[in-house]
């Protein structure tokens, strides 16, 4: 089959996934105990006869249930996801605000999950049973064992409180002005603007939750490398490529490793969500800007609009990232293109 | 193909396959004497246990009351007279860990038993009816699926009118169904086929005793592996959700509440947070290398290796 066909059926999955994850945020709207026009508005508004009429009207509190559906979505392609209780502003915008700084966190936890995991998985299958594969085994274990809430305590309490190492909590020191928005990632805003302290302290502040958020996707890619490459190390083809006189590190390099990497590529994709995931508590932890935080406060304050928002876009953000991960996983392999 | 489906085969496709070279034992003889052989799992279930005969005795150790508040001995640090130190109430950490215990770990066995079976029951149904049945069980958990779990898990706890541990751990149980589904829904597609279904239909079996007393016994070890690792994921899950406010509410003693009370404090009373840390990790360590230990012991290609 070619790649266009393959594209088209993953798209249209994908389309689909995303209808029934607008149906399924609507209805966890509506699961929502008591008044829906007071979840949206919050008390005080809604005792405003005039502005609950206005709110009715937008969003069709009044219509039937399937009539309802069709006003969410449509304020949704308006980019309309109501106002947050606790900020008092359009939750598009609060996103806006609030993304960029998971997005940053996200990027740099999954530079260090696969700059350390890839080469832990390596190691781990071509000293297979041997000590260098006992240690790597047993740093994904932990890595897999340890709650990431505690984790990020703990690494606060070594490098920043015993040790100096690193700075505490926060994205810059006390007093430090962030950078102009640009991309509202404060490590690219400080380089692109040329304020290189300002680069430096944000640099600082990322490196702890990077690794704390970062070492749950480092076990994943760990494991999922060594147990591929593994299996590729006695394949055919390996052995052809040895009995043709390849370096046993050529054979790795060139031959074992290209193949084993296809599997974990797919593995990056499911790691994005949980690296989502892991955000709403590392953020917490390091008081990081991020929508994880948000999500967090917002649901403290049972402040649906921004709950739902927040839940409606990670979806999504999964959705297209699985899909994106398919694609290149079709690209490398031609063989899944069929299944 | 070899590199890809050695990698993301199901163990069961070689379960199913007889290893002419064995000495003849039952399944459950072969499963004992795998996991005798692995010194790791035997450890890990011990922890396990340890931790589940502490809860259970709680209330008749000799230990303080969890709940006894000490004005006079607030966040002191480990000494004789409290081994894990105090909170800033004056509570014996030591006790509370213990009676923590009693919370966490059955409440992740419990969620896991519960979600386990309500999964594999609509994996199986709609493995086995297929048609609508199927795409309405399927489609609503690839929607589960697609939502990361501890992002639905806060909505479902908030939806369902806030904190709470019962809340925090329907919505655990939520979220985790989908992937029984999906194990079952494959076995029962891969079993459905079998000739001794096929003859179970032919005596006159309805559907339900062909599903239920025929293929259901059939399906086998890569859910019981996922189960006893997910224990550990739910335990982590939910002390996730007590750690942002969402779960468990005080005094429950409840590990991931004490260590959201530990941070708060400020990490000068490194105690607080660290000991019920360690708990968790050993639980979860623990049911990681059971669980690792039962695959193998599973895993015909894997047992005396």
């Amino acid at each position: 089959m070619g790649i266009w066909p393959y594209i088209g059926r993953r798209l249209a999955q994908s389309i689909l996934v995303l209808l029934l994850v607008s149906v399924a945020t609507f209805a966890l709207a509506h699961a929502v105990p008591g008044d829906p026009i007071e979840t949206v508005l919050g008390e005080r508004a809604a005792g405003d006869p005039e502005i609950r009429a206005a709110a009715e009207r937008r969003y069709g509190f009044d219509q039937p249930v399937p009539l309802q559906y069709v006003y969410f979505m449509r304020n949704l392609f308006h980019g309309d996801l109501g106002e947050s209780i606790t900020t008092r502003r359009p939750v598009m915008e609060d996103l806006r605000q609030f993304v960029p700084g998971t997005i940053e966190l996200a990027i740099a936890a999954m530079l260090f999950a696969i700059v350390v995991g890839i080469p832990l998985g390596i190691i781990g299958a071509v000293k297979q049973d041997r000590w260098p594969d006992h240690v790597a085994r047993f740093i994904a274990l932990i890595g897999a064992s340890v709650p990431v809430f505690w984790l990020g305590l703990l690494a606060l309490y070594v490098f920043f409180y015993k040790l100096h190492w690193l700075p505490g909590p926060g994205r810059l020191d006390t007093g430090m002005q962030a950078p102009e928005r640009i991309t509202g990632m404060v490590t690219v805003d400080a380089a692109l603007r040329g304020e290189w302290t300002v680069f430096r302290s944000s640099i600082a502040h990322l490196i702890l939750p990077a690794t704390v958020l970062g070492s749950f996707a480092l076990g994943i890619i760990a494991r999922m490398l060594r147990s591929s490459l593994i299996a590729a190390l006695g394949d055919d083809y390996v052995r052809t490529a040895r009995a043709k006189g390849l370096s046993e590190q050529g054979v790795v390099v060139r031959h074992a490793i290209r193949n084993a990497m296809i599997p974990t590529v797919t593995v990056l994709g499911l790691t994005f969500a949980g690296l989502l995931a892991g955000a709403v508590l590392t953020e917490t932890i390091f008081s990081w800007p991020g929508i994880g935080r948000y999500s967090v406060q917002a649901a403290l304050k049972l402040d649906y609009p921004s709950l739902l928002g927040v839940t409606l876009f990670v979806a999504t953000a999964y959705v297209l990232v699985n899909f994106i991960v398919d694609l290149i996983y079709g690209l490398l392999d031609p063989r899944i293109r069929i299944a | 193909m070899v590199a890809l489906t050695a990698a993301t085969r199901s163990p069961s496709d070689a379960a199913l396959s007889l290893n002419a070279d064995r000495p003849h034992r039952s399944p459950l003889g072969d499963i004992a004497h795998t996991l005798r052989q692995r010194p790791l799992a035997i450890v890990g279930i011990g922890i396990v246990l340890v931790w589940l005969i502490l809860g259970v005795l709680a209330p008749v150790l000799p230990i303080a009351d969890p709940n006894v508040q000490n004005l006079t001995a607030r966040l002191k640090p480990p000494s004789s007279a409290h081994l894990l130190g105090t909170d800033e109430l004056g509570r014996d950490i030591f006790s509370r860990i213990i009676w923590g215990a009693r919370v966490s770990v059955p409440a992740g066995i419990a969620v896991i038993l519960v979600t386990g079976v309500v999964g594999c029951a609509l994996g199986a149904i709609a493995g086995y009816f297929g048609g609508p049945v199927e795409a309405v069980i399927m489609r609503a958990a690839d929607v589960i699926l697609s939502f990361p779990s501890i992002i639905l898990a806060m909505t479902i706890t908030a939806v369902r009118g806030g904190p709470g541990l019962g809340n925090a751990l329907i919505a655990v149980g939520f979220v985790l169904w989908p992937e029984y589904a999906r194990l079952m829904r494959g076995q029962v597609l891969a079993i459905r086929e079998s000739e001794f279904v096929t003859a179970a239909k032919a005596m006159g079996a309805g559907e339900r005793r062909v599903l239920f007393r025929h293929i259901l016994p059939s399906t086998d070890a890569p859910i019981v592996v996922k189960a006893t690792l997910d224990v550990g994921a739910a335990i982590v899950l939910t002390a996730g959700l007590s750690f942002i406010g969402l779960g468990a509410v005080p005094p429950t003693a409840e590990w991931g509440a004490m260590i959201k009370q530990g941070a708060d404090k400020g990490l000068q009373y490194w105690w607080y947070a660290l000991v019920p840390g360690v708990a968790i990790m050993s639980v979860v360590m623990g049911l990681n290398f059971f669980g690792d230990g039962l695959r193998d012991a599973l895993d015909p290609r894997r047992r005396g290796r």
